[in-house]
């Protein structure tokens, strides 16, 4: 590597920077529209054209606000917590290819900051350390309720971290790579969400909760907990725990986007041919985004005890189930050839179907039986 | 892509045969205890026993094993004495499940848990027992510790999970001392398994003083499993805490398990280096037989005079295992034979004879037991006599053997120091069978009177006397099976 | 090899400098937070040394999950802001420093005689990644090492079903002082479950 890579490597790192800041204020109007849509309502509408500007006015109003430190607070862990809950997130997007890359100045230059070989491992390593952020903050508040919402959420996001991984294993065991621009290299004929559909499933659900979106949005249940982690933060600071959240946001859609969705695969013209790839991603993260918005404007929030049964009884062993399923489908044909596999998984489908079937007669039965006394 | 991870090396999974029936029964066990909504501790009870004679069966087949020496990788060595091992263990496993089963139906307490837990206790004492490589021994032990750990404190008297507690901060430590153990071996000679460290040391192309440090290191860490002194500190405490059959079984067991895997580590992989580590065995087996026997003396709790015996009894078979000959394997594995059933017998007796749960262990509650039940006492006295090694009972001839081991391979003086020791602890045998019959009763304990433990403790009793009489019997068959290779 | 070189600068010495940090805080929080620093840098020089796959496990089970354990629990029992730092064993500390240099001339030993300190890559370091460094470590996984690694599923299944039962129980034992005032765990029986020990010969 010359100085020359280190410039262009340097440029990608400033550009995806201030285009994800960019985003995230983009994506505030965004989803206060689209809410304001699904209830039929026109939502901000003077700031700029239709209020376009909203988020940068509030963003404006926050810097100008006096920070406020709580005399119980933890001076350092204070200062530091807004920042922790950021930077994962723009981590995370270092290794995810959001184009194929042009050719400048005789040398290839991939859209991407680093294509690691152990991708996703790394995506799952800064989604474990997203916690931090809203641990520390509430811990360094020195109050009741922020504490209460911390405890809460590193509870919630260590729980549905595993399920995210689950999701992750499986895709990383279909594909056979580790690497981001591998998977989606893998994904040229059929985008992952179509065989490994449950694994999406449960990594969008997975993802709401660890951005701690709505109906996950537990650690700052406002009629609980007034704010959760970050009641005491103010000014800027707490302007940098929203900027987390909507980063999360954007992350978690657009890891989403490239293991299941194809990244920026999709069909495009010949002209422009490094432009495309970069729309189709930006097409695709604002589909998970939008459906992520749907959920909030449709969902009521989650009790915490459901939120948790959620998690351990029914994501996780989902996901042991299907990894196991897909570890199946992968080795099984290797083994014994591809129709003694087929036929035997349509035998074990069909005697757990009716089995199923079996099992709801005898439980009316039980219940008319029980009934009576 | 996952090619490459498709073409197998060829897996032999006869030789964890045991294990894995076991790992099945014991899920399966789980289970049910865990989704049947009416559950039976009846059902649990047998499909444990079933689980168990399965592996019992593989076991046995496996004697005539006529595959590779060592399979998987390596990791689990196919001989016949891991077949004999596995076979005391798991019959010590049947007969502590029985009586654990009664222990909590007379107690009323409902612990589907027992089972599984026994099984897998039992799943990683086989398996340390076959276990060829140091990683594999060391997560064998691991299984064993922990599920120990938790059968300890199964019973919900304070004293059980201060044993509980106690056992597994030690065990907790042990287990650091053997794994520093272990990577000592792999930095001397760039392996963990057990036949590569020896021929790297045979040909003294590994290190000799983290060689030296390691043996060190993992006798450490095994002589806290086995109880030797001065690693035998948790012993009383977690013997005392633990439920009755509990400490019946892991009394048995975990020393049949830890020795075995003593045995097989020091015999093979450090057999080049068994002129350093005789006079460590030696040194622990002298200070072990001497404390364990003297401070049974003090004893006033039988549960605790048994404990302090089973550390004696440590001692006694490290005396067989300093004599690092196959004759000093195979009495070592006679004596554990007959300790196992002698010791497992008598906490079955202690766990009859002192009522529902655990208020009457003192001594003092087994003066004139004899009258209440003969039987009993009967039991006992056998069980005792056996343990002070009188013939004719299977811990004579024990005893016997390991010293004549440690004698043929000049170790005079630590065979002499143990018949001293064997005379002292013969006292406080003897005491106890002088209050069983000479004494009146001083409390009015009820003895439990139901026929099943009774007829778990009669199989051990029996056994003490047919090897004490026809030792013969098992003696070829050990002799065979104590051939360790590398 | 200049970016390892500044890279490993960089975290060297701040992973020392945390670790040193870790140890001289009396804020448990404040020596949580440290070690987490410790084990980031230690993981990033894990992925100098060619290890990329050791290096997000790092992060992912010890910075990631382990930590965070560790400061839900700090927060949970509320250990509150300074420790006293009184020693309770005489002698604690000295036998801590003199132990602790016992054990860094032992590693140094140790890797004299192992590996020397030699600053090129071990021999066969190549051939031993060949395909890549995770791909590598599956393969001895999944081959060499497959029956420790599905041991190890037993064990965990052991040590789940082990916090399982005594987390859940029923009824809470009391600490044996404050029982003394309340009543016996089984009311049919007055008499004391624990008796009180024995005089010990040895401690």
């Amino acid at each position: 590597m010359d100085w020359l890579d280190w410039l262009l490597l340097a440029a990608r790192v400033v550009v995806v920077f201030f285009v994800l800041l960019l985003s995230v204020i983009l994506l505030v109007w965004v989803e206060r529209k689209v809410v304001a849509d699904m209830q039929t309502r026109k939502g901000p509408m003077r700031a700029g054209p239709r209020g376009v500007l909203v988020s940068l006015a509030d963003g404006i109003k926050l810097f100008f606000k006096e920070g406020i430190t709580p005399a119980l607070a933890d001076r350092p862990v204070y200062l530091i917590a807004p920042i922790v809950s950021m930077l994962p997130a723009f981590l995370a997007f270092a290794v995810i290819p959001f184009g194929t890359g042009v050719t400048l100045f005789g040398r290839r230059v991939p859209f991407q900051i680093a294509d690691l070989n152990v991708g996703i491992l790394w995506v799952l390593a800064m989604s474990s350390m997203m916690v931090y952020g809203i641990v520390l903050a509430g811990w360094s508040s020195g109050s009741n309720y922020p504490l209460l919402g911390s405890i809460r959420s590193s509870a919630q996001m260590i729980s549905y971290e595993v399920g995210m991984a689950l999701a992750l294993v499986s895709v990383l065991m279909y594909s056979g790579h580790l690497r981001m621009t591998q998977i989606v290299a893998a994904q040229d004929r059929v985008w992952n969400v179509v065989p490994q559909l449950p694994a999406f499933v449960i990594y969008l659900i997975a993802g709401l909760a660890e951005t701690n979106r709505p109906p996950f949005d537990l650690p700052e249940a406002e009629t609980e907990l007034v704010a959760g982690y970050h009641t005491e933060y103010s000014g800027i600071k707490f302007a940098m725990f929203y900027l987390a959240e909507y980063l999360n946001t954007v992350t978690v859609a657009a890891i989403a986007t490239t293991l299941f969705l194809g990244g920026w695969r999709g069909p495009h013209p010949e002209h422009l041919a490094w432009l495309w790839p970069i729309l189709w991603f930006v097409v695709k993260v604002l589909a998970i985004i939008y459906a992520y918005i749907w959920i909030r404007a449709t969902l009521p929030r989650f009790r915490y005890d459901r939120l948790m049964a959620f998690g351990w009884k029914v994501l996780i062993p989902f996901g042991l189930v299907w990894v196991l399923a897909t570890g199946a489908v992968i080795v099984l044909p290797d083994v014994y050839g591809r129709r003694p596999v087929v036929i035997g998984a349509a035998a074990v489908l069909a005697v757990v179907l009716l089995l199923s079937l079996l099992w709801s007669a005898l439980a009316r039965r039980r219940e008319t039986v029980e009934a009576p006394s | 892509m996952l090619g490459q991870f498709l073409s197998h090396p060829p897996v032999e999974l006869g030789p964890i045969g045991p294990e894995l029936v076991l790992a099945g029964a014991g899920v399966l066990v789980l289970l049910g205890g865990a989704l049947v909504r009416r559950r039976q501790p009846r059902a649990l009870l047998l499909a444990s026993l079933a689980g168990l004679t399965g592996a019992a069966v593989v076991s046995v087949s496996l004697w005539r094993w006529r595959g590779h020496a060592t399979v998987l990788g390596g990791m689990v060595q196919a001989d016949r004495f891991a077949v004999v091992a596995r076979l005391i263990l798991l019959g010590v496993a049947a007969l502590a499940l029985v009586l654990g089963h009664h222990y909590f139906e007379r107690l009323g307490e409902e612990r589907p848990e027992f089972y599984p837990l026994v099984l897998f206790t039992t799943l990683g004492m086989t398996l340390i027992t076959a276990a060829a490589d140091l990683i594999l021994v060391f997560l064998a032990l691991e299984i064993l510790s922990l599920s120990l750990y938790v059968l300890t404190a199964l019973s919900r008297r304070l004293a059980a999970v201060e044993g509980s507690m106690k056992y597994f901060l030690l065990g907790a430590f042990s287990s650091a001392f053997f794994l520093y153990g272990v990577a000592m071996a792999y930095g001397a000679t760039g392996s963990t398994h057990l036949s590569t460290i020896a021929r790297s040391l045979a040909g003294q192309t590994g290190n000799q003083a983290l060689a030296l440090a390691a043996v060190a290191l993992l006798v450490i860490g095994f002589g806290f499993k086995v109880a030797a002194v001065p690693f035998h500190m948790w012993t009383p405490d977690v013997y005392q805490g633990a439920p009755t059959a509990v400490t019946a079984y892991m009394s048995a067991a975990t020393k049949v398990a830890a020795f075995a895997a003593f045995l097989r580590v020091l015999m093979t992989s450090f057999q080049p280096l068994t002129w350093d580590w005789t006079p460590i065995v030696w040194g622990l087996a002298v200070a072990t037989m001497i404390v364990g026997s003297v401070l049974a003396i003090a004893q006033t709790d039988i549960k605790r005079m048994l404990a302090y015996s089973s550390i004696a009894h440590a001692g006694f078979v490290l005396v067989g295992v300093s004599a690092a000959t196959q004759e000093g394997i195979q009495s070592a594995l006679f004596y554990l034979l007959a300790y196992a059933a002698t010791i497992l017998g008598a906490f079955g007796v202690v766990m009859l004879a002192s009522g529902r749960g655990e208020e009457h262990t003192s001594l003092g509650s087994y003066a004139g037991l004899c009258r209440r039940s003969p039987l009993l006492a009967g039991l006992m006295s056998l069980f005792l006599l056996s343990m002070a090694g009188i013939p004719p009972t299977a811990g004579f001839i024990a005893k016997v053997n390991v010293f004549r081991a440690a004698v043929d391979a000049g170790h005079w003086g630590v065979a002499l120091v143990g018949v001293l020791a064997s005379v002292v602890a013969a006292f406080f045998y003897i005491r106890v069978m002088v209050l069983m019959y000479m004494q009146e009763p001083l409390e009015d304990v009820e003895p439990d009177p139901s026929i099943v433990p009774r007829l778990a403790v009669a199989v051990p009793a029996l056994l003490t006397l047919l090897f004490g009489v026809f030792p013969g019997l098992v003696l070829g068959l050990l002799e065979r099976a104590s051939v360790l290779r590398w | 090899m200049a970016a390892d070189w500044i890279v490993f600068w960089v975290c060297a010495p701040i992973s020392i400098g945390s670790a040193i940090a870790m140890l001289l805080q009396r804020n448990a929080v404040h020596a949580a937070l440290f070690l987490i620093v410790n084990l980031f840098t230690v993981a990033v020089l894990y992925l100098v040394l060619g290890a990329p796959f050791l290096f997000a496990v790092q992060i992912i089970v010890y910075a990631g999950a382990i930590m965070v354990l560790f400061l839900f629990v700090i927060m949970l029992l509320g250990v509150d802001r300074e420790e006293r730092l009184v020693e309770r064993l005489r002698g604690q500390r000295t036998a801590a420093i003199l132990l602790g240099l016992g054990v860094v001339g032992e590693v140094v030993f140790a890797i004299r005689a192992g590996v020397g300190f030699s600053t090129r890559a071990p021999a066969g370091f190549g051939a031993a990644n060949g395909g890549g460094n995770p791909q590598a470590l599956g393969r001895l996984l999944f081959r060499a090492y497959f029956l420790p690694f599905e041991v190890t599923s037993i064990l965990l299944m052991v040590a789940a079903v082990a916090a399982m039962v005594l987390a859940r129980r029923r009824e809470r034992p009391v600490a044996s002082a404050e029982r003394r005032a309340q009543e016996p765990i089984e009311p049919s029986e007055p008499s004391e479950p624990s008796e009180p020990r024995e005089e010990e010969p040895v401690g």
